[in-house]
């Protein structure tokens, strides 16, 4: 690259920093690197890191509020010398009792994602460069799936490393933790789909927190209610079918039937295995599903 | 060496024709793109980018067809939109970078030419502050530096002046014009005023209704549709100079018109229109002639309504012997 300032006269002092222009002849990365790039971008967004002190304090204080309690539990097991984790199936299991923390989560950051970029017609400059929507989209898609494959596994991290300390059983703890690992990624997955594809409808950022909150609490509520009096009634053979209507108890279903974990379905009931498969294959659709439409919405708004 | 090449391009949507069968060839150096709203300028430029496919003919950019190397152009090309395009919580520095790594730059090199180019564009202190609080002068500035940063070979300039006002207007007309002389940067720049393209581009092409009206160097512009403007002085001879100079160029077969308007001394200026270097001469000898003093012969420029309305004639004429 040239130091050298070609334009500017040999000795002249007093014009020393009217360098003239300089063109660029160094490489140009092209869309994988662009994509890299947003997705890092967006990833440090979603907990407010590169943005001001006020946007990183909702997410750091979820993030505390997803851990703090799984500290104090581990803590609690390590003082106590006991030989399992107070909470059964804690690893699986955390992120169906936190679902609330998440939801505010996915609410707060996905239109921070997206909205921004609608609402003050950036999307276009995205689209005059080399990246495509497609590269727009996996980008901002895999950003939040990463912030909230952070939220939900750093708890996890957290009881993994005190039950260690504690010396339980290290082949069984390994796999537990595993299987909340996957549990909870395919939570990330399926929150950023669903709370993007809200977001992404709407450059008012207050509406799409509204609407992310909705969807995803007032759901699970519905599907909750719905199962308790399938169950009240009798009718315990729906309770798994009915859990397959919301974000959370698709999740539950998923984690209780093949990871290994207890439902939060009335009375703990457990889809079988061939249920299982069901609610895997709808929440790998509904994933799939995501993507789709936020590709299809930013062919729209393209330029 | 043709910068843009357009062959009976089209475009059209379900209800209109935006794109006409335009076929327009553009060298490198500022090219102004004219046309009223809805002429089709903008989506002239979306085509160009590969963003959108033409319904019919083809298109090249820099010799890439805007059909297949649609991320090739992107790459060497800069855009800056007409609408606002700027987030208003982040610094004009931090949205240059990001800006100039979307363009694919590693990210010091992003950051080494976003303080170049913001430094060229104008924005010095002001760039560590967030876009909310600049005034609409900086924030154009901020659009023209994204388009900048990946130093391009092309940029497309969408309205860059509106909203300005008169300073701020020649301060971006004259930015513009750098672009290209400095800077080694070809520009394609849209409006719907004539007169300002005129003082800054080389070479102007004019739209309207998606149909090429007219594409030509400004200086054939001028040349061909000089409107020019005489005053002359009174005499004893002439009480009424102005009227003895028309009657006399009108006895010659030429038409004036009085300038319109209440301006003082309005009606002492007598319009005519100027075929080529004969029609100087004649105005000279017929002043002469006369005895009386030429106190001005000016060229006035054409605006872009005059070019409008030339076409609608031509049109109707065409509809005439259709008919």
């Amino acid at each position: 690259m040239a130091v050298e300032h070609p334009l500017a006269p040999a000795g002249d002092q007093t014009r020393i920093h009217d360098i003239g222009y300089r063109g660029y002849d160094g490489p140009r990365l092209g869309r994988a690197y662009a994509r890299r790039s947003l997705y890092s971008q967006s990833l440090r967004g979603a907990y407010g890191l590169g943005r001001s002190v006020k946007s990183k304090v909702l997410p750091m204080l979820l993030l505390a509020v997803m851990c703090v309690p799984a500290a104090i539990m581990v803590a609690v097991a390590v003082t106590t010398k006991a030989h399992e984790l107070p909470l059964a199936h804690a690893y699986t299991r955390w992120a169906i009792v936190m679902q609330a923390v998440i939801s505010l989560y996915v609410a707060s950051q996905a239109p921070q994602s997206v909205s921004r970029d609608l609402r003050f017609k950036t999307v276009p400059l995205y689209f005059s460069r080399p990246i495509e929507t497609a590269d727009y989209v996996l980008a901002k898609f895999a950003a939040l799936a990463s912030a909230l494959f952070v939220l939900t596994g750093a708890p996890l991290i957290v009881m993994y490393l005190g039950s260690l300390l504690a010396k339980m059983g290290f082949a069984h703890q390994t796999g537990q933790f595993a299987q909340g690992l996957v549990s909870v990624a395919l939570l990330s997955l399926l929150f950023a789909g669903v709370g993007l594809v809200i977001a992404a409808v709407t450059p008012r950022r207050g509406f799409g927190i509204a609407a992310v909150i909705a969807v995803l609490t007032i759901s699970y509520g519905a599907v909750s209610t719905l199962q308790a009096i399938a169950h009240v009634q009798g009718s315990d053979g729906a309770v798994p079918w009915i859990g397959l209507f919301s974000p959370v108890t698709l999740i539950d279903g998923v984690q209780s039937a093949l990871l290994g974990g207890d439902s939060s379905f009335p009375d703990g009931i457990v889809p079988s295995h061939g249920q299982g498969a069901v609610y895997v294959l709808l929440t790998l659709g509904l994933v799939a599903a995501c993507y789709a439409l936020l590709v299809r919405r930013y062919k729209k708004v393209g330029l | 060496m043709t910068v843009i090449v357009t062959e009976s391009l089209s475009k059209r949507f379900p209800r209109v024709t935006a794109l006409d069968r335009l076929s327009v060839d553009i060298g490198p150096g500022v090219t102004g793109l004219v046309g009223a709203n809805g002429a089709g300028k903008s989506t002239l430029i979306k085509i160009l980018l590969g963003l959108s496919p033409a319904t019919e003919g083809r298109a090249a950019v820099l010799g890439l067809d805007v059909a297949t190397e649609g991320a090739a152009i992107r790459e060497r090309v800069g855009y800056m939109p007409e609408h606002d395009c700027l987030p208003p919580d982040v610094s004009a520095t931090e949205f240059v970078v990001h800006m100039a790594r979307m363009s694919g730059l590693p990210p010091a090199a992003a950051r080494e030419r976003t303080a170049d180019t913001l430094r060229h564009v104008g924005l010095y202190e002001e760039r560590y502050r967030p876009i909310g609080g600049y005034s609409t002068g900086m924030k154009q500035r901020v659009k023209l530096a994204q388009a900048l940063v990946h130093d391009p070979r092309l940029v497309f300039l969408d309205e860059p002046t509106n909203g300005l006002d008169p300073v701020g207007r020649d301060e971006m007309l004259g930015l513009i014009r750098r672009i290209h002389s400095d800077f080694g940067i070809s520009v394609l720049v849209t409006s719907h005023l004539l007169g300002e393209l005129e003082r800054t581009c080389d070479h102007v092409v004019v739209i309207d209704g998606g149909k090429l009206l007219r594409s030509s160097s400004t200086t054939d512009f001028t040349q061909t549709t000089t409107t020019l403007a005489i005053e002359v002085t009174d005499s004893d001879a002439h009480p009424d100079g102005t009227r003895a100079v028309r009657d006399a160029l009108h006895a010659r077969g030429i038409d004036t018109n009085a300038e319109a308007g209440g301006l003082p001394g309005a009606g002492h200026i007598l319009l005519l229109t100027a075929t080529g270097e004969d029609t100087y001469d004649l105005v000279r000898d017929v002043v002469a002639d006369l005895g009386l003093g030429l106190v001005r012969m000016e060229q006035r420029r054409h605006h872009i309504s005059e070019v409008f309305s030339s076409s609608d004639e031509q049109r109707k004429e065409a509809a005439g012997h259709g008919g």
